[in-house]
């Protein structure tokens, strides 16, 4: 794309574009954080990702505001106002993200070692939440390059982070019609299950928003194949 | 980036908003400044009761476009269009056409305010004198529904006889729009009518365009593509004497479809 005539312009579009990327870095960070005392290994990890929630809330309220600043001041059309439109929309899902992300460290906090059954389903828990890592980052990743055919590979992704929390729910359903006990146990796994879920749907809106602002067309209730087509038309 | 390649495109053909009847259709329109070609195979048709707006850098060709549709460049020597501008079944580039009339069905309001140096209602019955014989009575009925229309009776009423002259730059120019509007065109064309206007005054003429629409088709040129935005239902995209995109408004200022266009909507041409 060329530049603006106005250089001033340019610069302000960069500045959201780059907080868009540190933001999404730390919402990374702050999830590999929570993975890693879901896995046991961190115990401090706990204060740090209440800390990053706090840092994305005010990433979320300075973007916003830049944005706006941006509307009201350069008018923008096209190609840019569908960036600016699509960074509050990508700040808002990061944003959820992260407090997704608290919600599994904190629930993760709570059953630490208090039953038998969370070392049972851990690994399909950890599991889920690296591929829902990873589709966070490739989702971000497509919006670094704009990428609109990457962005439709990470909706096809949600569906296994569907399935992967489908699954969990069949198995956790069976240990507690076993055993009752383990219901309390489960239920915060369920918690900390659908929350994985719901990082993976806040990537998938994210590749989605990038399909948006690159081909400009809403795809959000399409089916993967409609937006495999759209993508692939020119 | 080749501009002769963008103007054969298949679709320039038949450059129509669908949606509404065409009131105008241009077809294959060249224009010439002399042996200078300033209009280029121009094909579009401009919807009736409808706002359409051209856009493009100086130059391009926008409001060369805008004066031959009432076909004002007549009265320069040395300036000659080609092809069809079909207005009312008729082409209006015929040898034969009353220009008279042809203007007062496509009336024009022009970049600077030009009232006449005469009185307000003198500013608005001269026109209507010309066309109409109208008794006393119906000439101030008609001064009255025109200044209404424009948006202005309430400030002139009391004011009638003093001199159009002495009216401020907005007031000048929702004069020469109901001077326009006084002889009942059934087209208004405006070249930049508010780039000498304060925003005020700006904002009552563009609520003055959306009111007029229901009446009339209108024709705008402006060098400001928010006003583009705002005031009209199609955009025609202009450069270098070449329509390079025309459609619905809405599409062209989100996703429009060719990159030229783009660039410079967006502020990055050049």
């Amino acid at each position: 794309m060329n530049e603006h005539t106005y250089k001033q312009f340019d610069a302000e579009m960069e500045a959201i574009r780059s907080g868009v990327l540190a933001m999404g870095g730390l919402v990374e960070t702050q999830l590999s954080r929570a993975i890693a005392l879901l896995a046991d290994d961190d115990h401090d990890a706990i204060d740090l990702v209440g800390a990053d929630e706090k840092q994305i809330n005010q990433m979320q309220v300075n973007l916003d505001q830049m944005c706006s600043q941006i509307i009201a001041r350069r008018q923008p059309t096209a190609i840019d106002l569908r960036f600016v439109l699509m960074i509050t929309k990508i700040v808002n899902e990061l944003e959820r993200v992260g407090d997704e992300v608290k919600k599994i460290a904190y629930k993760t906090a709570q059953i630490r070692g208090a039953d038998s059954l969370n070392h049972v389903r851990r690994y399909d828990v950890i599991r889920a939440a690296e591929r829902a890592r990873e589709m966070l980052q490739m989702s971000l990743d497509t919006f670094a390059r704009l990428d609109a055919g990457a962005a439709a590979e990470v909706i096809d992704r949600d569906e296994d982070i569907d399935a992967a929390f489908l699954a969990i729910m069949r198995q956790l359903i069976s240990y507690m019609m076993e055993d009752p006990r383990t219901i309390t146990a489960a239920l915060e796994i369920v918690f900390i299950a659908k929350s994985i879920e719901r990082v993976g749907d806040h990537a998938k809106n994210i590749a989605e928003a990038v399909v948006q602002v690159v081909k400009g067309i809403d795809v959000r209730h399409a089916s993967s194949d409609q937006i495999r087509a759209e993508v692939a038309g020119e | 980036m080749n501009f002769e390649t963008v103007a054969a495109r298949p679709e320039a053909e038949a450059a129509s908003p669908n949606e509404a009847p065409p009131k105008i259709s241009c077809r294959k329109l060249d224009f010439f400044y002399g042996k200078f070609q300033g209009l280029k195979d121009i094909a579009l048709d401009i919807a009736e009761r409808r706002v359409t707006a051209f856009i493009g850098p100086s130059g391009c060709g926008k409001s060369t476009l805008l004066r031959t549709l009432n076909r004002m460049y007549s009265l320069y020597p040395g300036q000659r269009a080609t092809g069809e501008i079909i207005f009312n079944g008729q082409n209006i580039l015929d040898p034969g056409v009353d220009l008279n009339m042809l203007r007062a069905k496509v009336g024009m309001v022009f970049q600077k305010p030009t009232p006449f140096p005469m009185s307000i209602y003198d500013n608005i019955a001269f026109g209507v004198s010309l066309y109409e014989n109208l008794s006393q009575r119906d000439m101030d009925e008609r001064v009255e529904w025109a200044l209404t229309k424009a948006a202005m009776w309430g400030e002139a009423k009391d004011k009638l006889k003093q001199s159009g002259m002495a009216l401020s730059g907005g007031q000048q120019q929702r004069l020469c729009i109901a001077r326009a509007v006084a002889v009942k065109p059934e087209v208004l064309l405006l070249d930049e009518p508010t780039s000498a206007l304060d925003p005020i005054s700006t904002a009552k003429i563009e609520e003055l365009i959306s009111e007029l629409k229901e009446e009339y088709t209108i024709a705008i040129v402006t060098h400001n593509m928010q006003q583009a935005a705002r005031v009209s239902d199609y955009t025609a995209y202009m450069y270098l004497g070449l329509l390079i995109e025309f459609g619905a408004t809405d599409t062209l200022f989100l996703k429009p479809k060719r990159k030229e266009t783009e660039d410079y909507i967006t502020g990055r041409f050049g």
